[in-house]
């Protein structure tokens, strides 16, 4: 091992800052660091995945409750047919289509492309509020009322527990690109950008194990 | 901050810091003065001040409906307290003690100490957090609200349906327990997100994941815990409230529903939330028992793996609080099994604890002497948990007051008596001044005492048969003189919790003044000034240690190159906090202020009328992206300082 190699891991044993700025003299210079990160170097990253394991738990808590119901019912649904499966299916499709624009945002982000994320954010607002409206078709097409039975009950809350989330994010995208246009810029809001696009994947692929549930759990 | 429009170049600390250095940073990390700038404030000691002194009036509300029972139960046939009365105070005392005092004292503590310990400028999102702490007192105040309106909850504080459903408890009473709940626990999950971030993110250099402060350890297990055990009782009483309010059916087994439904959901919660409480009780104690054996912690990696494990577990064993329902007995076997395991990882922490006192030289301050009591009031308690722990047993005794002796020997031996050695520790750290040491000995003698005399007693109660949340009984129960001995406890208790309000009231003014560092601890916050400047280290420290104090030299280095007139903060690796970017964080504004009072009418709205949901959400959504959106002064001084990945 060579000398310079005996230096690196002797400044990791002791914990020293290792292909970084060294302390020298007891000073650490940072002042060349950038200023912003993306990934796993951004706070918002970590914020953003803290959000997502907690709403995980809370839908897959949700689909927990659903089949404990299930398993309490001999008849399930219990009194009304299943939902339709049009409109869901419909936006599970257009939902899975929008991925790719919002990748396409991200990468732009990435690349720091000022007119690249303004585009494919607006493509990706326009997708999320025309996912809204077909969400609107779908909860009028689920066959049964919230009061109707426990059935209804859980039917509706794992509808809006995803709803909510389509709403926050698809406002939160139409902000970001609102303010993509009128300024005023910095690094970060690239890093929110790609945050923003990380948390869309979550919101789509939350939705297939709930679209799985909700159209054909009454059907299985 | 002092950075405008201009082209002038970021000015950058150097090390060792100057005068201006200082003075600027001081500029630039307060919060703004006035009314307005107190509402807007979001440094971190503020908003943990805030929050600890919020959580100890719970405490001492709590404190206060405990008396008025034991005054009630003091002795037989009492008629001071009439059955509906009393129902809502033993339903408040537990929900104010569980959901407003204890989860959130320990948030309130870290968000005060963590950044110091790790050696960072600021929380990760301040904004979110000045935020998480104004919905905590929005949705405390509102419980207290309704309870004076006569309108507090009754169900007792885990709310049982169909107790608690729309059936047998008409009226709002519930509904302002259930959305207390909804407050509370987005509280508590933002502060875990920010505590999470803050830990893995901004850490000093050098701090690497196996020298971060065992109490920062503890605050990091019980985030995560925070994180997927919060979600199971919000989502158990949103359907709680929507089976009340809109009628849905959730726990209506005549609708195909199920009660047993809500005991699960609640005790996924419910069980690791004991844990949530403990945690951080264990992290006082490492923190608190070095310093005063003058050594550092004997077995630091099998202290963090059984904080860990100790997590895992405590997801395993819910079902305990279920044994007198119709479940599988295979089942409550397997529960069993679970709960006396936990008492492993326990153990080996309380092994470590006695090998580092044993080996160390000890100085007998009162945050010591509440260690002590720790170790005695929590093993007894935990002795009576392995019986709890056991089926046959656990029938005998449940739902008497053999269940309310042991939950208050861990709860309070668990995580009160660190708590209070821990303000007795990080006193001095906050105010910069020492608590005096005489009042100390006397709060802790009578609090021990008072304790035990107030619940050694119950257990025989409950052996005796003696049912929980009974407003009376007959004197011929013969339940009458441990009942009043009990009852001289409280007493006791109370005296010993108005000598420590006097300690504090008299210490703030002619306490000794304390210096950076009165117990030659060996952690960072000891190495910044007390009270800490607002930027908390003129100069961030590089660390070289566990103990960066007690190592040969002190602290290996200090930071340079960071912006003294905007906010600007070193990012660290997660795993070997290697300087990784320099980030510039938000300013003070009013907006987070707005947002919860938006929150608040959001929340409350929808006990009066579903449509809250629509019309309420609107104002929340203009506050959030006000505070979202980027001022063009503050833009401007990140562009200064911008640097591209």
């Amino acid at each position: 091992m060579s000398a310079e190699a005996d230096q690196v891991t002797a400044t990791r044993r002791s914990g020293a800052v290792a292909g970084a700025p060294t302390v020298a003299g007891g000073v650490l210079d940072v002042r060349e660091l950038p200023s912003f990160g993306f990934s796993h170097r951004s706070v918002m990253w970590w914020g953003t995945a803290g959000l997502m394991a907690i709403e995980s738990t809370v839908f897959a808590l949700a689909i927990v409750v659903y089949f404990y119901l299930r398993t309490h019912s001999e008849l399930w649904p219990m009194r009304s047919p299943p939902p339709e499966l049009l409109w869901g299916t419909l936006n599970t499709v257009v939902m899975i289509v929008s991925l790719w624009p919002n990748q396409l945002a991200k990468r732009a982000a990435m690349k720091l492309d000022k007119s690249g994320v303004q585009l494919w954010l607006s493509v990706c607002t326009v997708l999320g509020f025309l996912i809204l409206m077909l969400r609107g078709l779908e909860l009028t097409a689920l066959n049964v009322r919230w009061d109707t039975d426990a059935y209804g009950s859980i039917v509706w809350m794992i509808m809006l527990l995803h709803t909510t989330h389509l709403v926050t994010d698809t406002w939160d995208t139409t902000v970001l690109d609102v303010l993509f246009f009128t300024g005023p810029l910095e690094g970060k809001r690239y890093v929110d950008v790609n945050e923003n696009a990380i948390y869309w994947n979550f919101v789509v692929l939350s939705w297939l194990p709930t679209y799985a549930v909700i159209y054909f759990g009454p059907r299985g | 901050m002092t950075v405008s429009g201009t082209a002038s170049p970021p000015r950058l600390n150097s090390v060792p810091p100057s005068a201006e250095d200082a003075a600027a940073l001081e500029r630039t990390w307060r919060d703004p003065p006035g009314l307005l700038g107190w509402l807007a404030a979001i440094n971190h000691k503020e908003i943990g001040k805030r929050f600890i002194v919020t959580a100890f009036g719970f405490f001492v509300a709590g404190g206060l409906l405990a008396a008025a029972m034991r005054l009630q139960l003091a002795q037989p046939d009492n008629r001071l307290i009439g059955p509906d009365l009393y129902n809502q105070i033993f339903t408040m005392h537990g929900t104010t003690m569980m959901f407003l005092f204890a989860v959130p004292v320990m948030q309130a503590m870290s968000i005060y100490l963590v950044p110091l310990m790790i050696g960072s400028r600021s929380v990760a999102f301040p904004r979110m957090n000045a935020y998480g702490y104004w919905i905590y007192l929005f949705g405390g105040l509102m419980l207290f609200v309704a309870f004076a309106l006569n309108i507090g909850p009754d169900a007792g504080w885990f709310s049982y349906v169909p107790l608690a459903g729309p059936d047998y408890s008409p009226g709002k009473r519930v509904d302002f327990w259930a959305q207390m709940i909804t407050f509370t626990e987005l509280s508590a999950l933002i502060e875990a997100v920010i505590l999470i971030t803050g830990v893995l993110k901004l850490r000093a250099p050098g701090m690497t994941l196996n020298r971060i402060p065992l109490f920062v350890w503890g605050m990091l297990v019980t985030a995560f815990m925070v994180m997927f055990a919060m979600p199971a009782v919000m989502l158990a009483s949103t359907a709680l409230i929507t089976d009340r309010l809109v009628a849905t059916h959730f726990y209506n087994p005549a609708e195909g529903g199920d009660a047993i439904l809500w005991q699960h959901l609640f005790w996924f919660f419910g069980h690791p939330e004991v844990y949530l409480i403990f945690i951080p009780g264990l992290g006082f104690m490492s923190a608190i028992i070095p310093t005063f054996a003058r050594r550092p912690i004997f077995g630091y990696s099998a202290m963090v793996l059984s904080l860990i494990a100790t997590a895992f577990l405590a997801f395993g064993l819910w079902v305990h609080h279920m044994f007198a329902t119709n479940l599988p007995e295979l089942g409550k076997s397997f529960f069993t099994a679970v709960s006396m395991m936990i008492a492993i990882p326990s153990a080996v922490q309380i092994f470590c604890w006695l090998a580092t006192l044993w080996t160390g030289k000890l100085v007998f301050k009162t945050p010591l002497l509440f260690t002590f009591a720790f170790f005695f009031v929590l093993v007894l308690g935990g002795m009576t948990g392995i019986i709890l722990a056991s089926v046959p047993l656990d029938l005998q005794v449940h739902d008497t007051y053999f269940v309310v002796a042991h939950l208050h020997y861990v709860l309070i031996g668990g995580a009160v008596f660190p708590l209070f050695g821990a303000f007795y520790y990080w006193f001095p750290k906050i105010t910069g001044r020492m608590l005096s040491e005489r009042l100390g000995r006397w709060n802790f003698w009578l609090f021990l005492i008072g304790f035990n005399v107030t619940f050694f007693p119950m257990h025989m109660l409950g052996l005796q048969g003696m049912p929980r949340r009974v407003y009376t009984y007959g004197a011929e129960m013969g339940w009458s003189n441990l009942n009043a001995l009990a009852s001289l406890g409280a007493l006791t208790i109370a005296i010993s919790m108005l000598l420590f309000v006097i300690n504090v009231w008299r210490s703030l003014r002619h306490g000794a003044v304390a210096g950076p560092n009165p117990w030659n601890a060996g952690t960072l916050e000891w190495s910044t000034p007390s009270p800490p400047p607002a930027c908390n280290f003129e100069a961030i420290p590089v660390v070289g240690g566990r103990d960066p104090l007690w190592e040969p030299g002190g602290v290996r280095g200090h930071v340079a190159g960071l912006a003294v007139d905007s906010r600007e903060l070193l990012m660290t690796t997660v795993l070997d906090a290697e300087p990784e970017t320099r980030e510039s964080f938000p300013e003070p504004t009013i907006w987070p202020f707005v947002g919860a009072v938006a929150t608040t009418v959001f929340f409350i709205g929808s006990i009066f009328t579903p449509w809250a949901i629509v019309w309420g959400s609107v104002p929340v959504a203009i506050a959030l992206t006000a505070w979202f959106w980027p001022k063009r002064r503050e833009n401007t001084a990140h562009l200064a300082l911008e640097r591209a990945p």
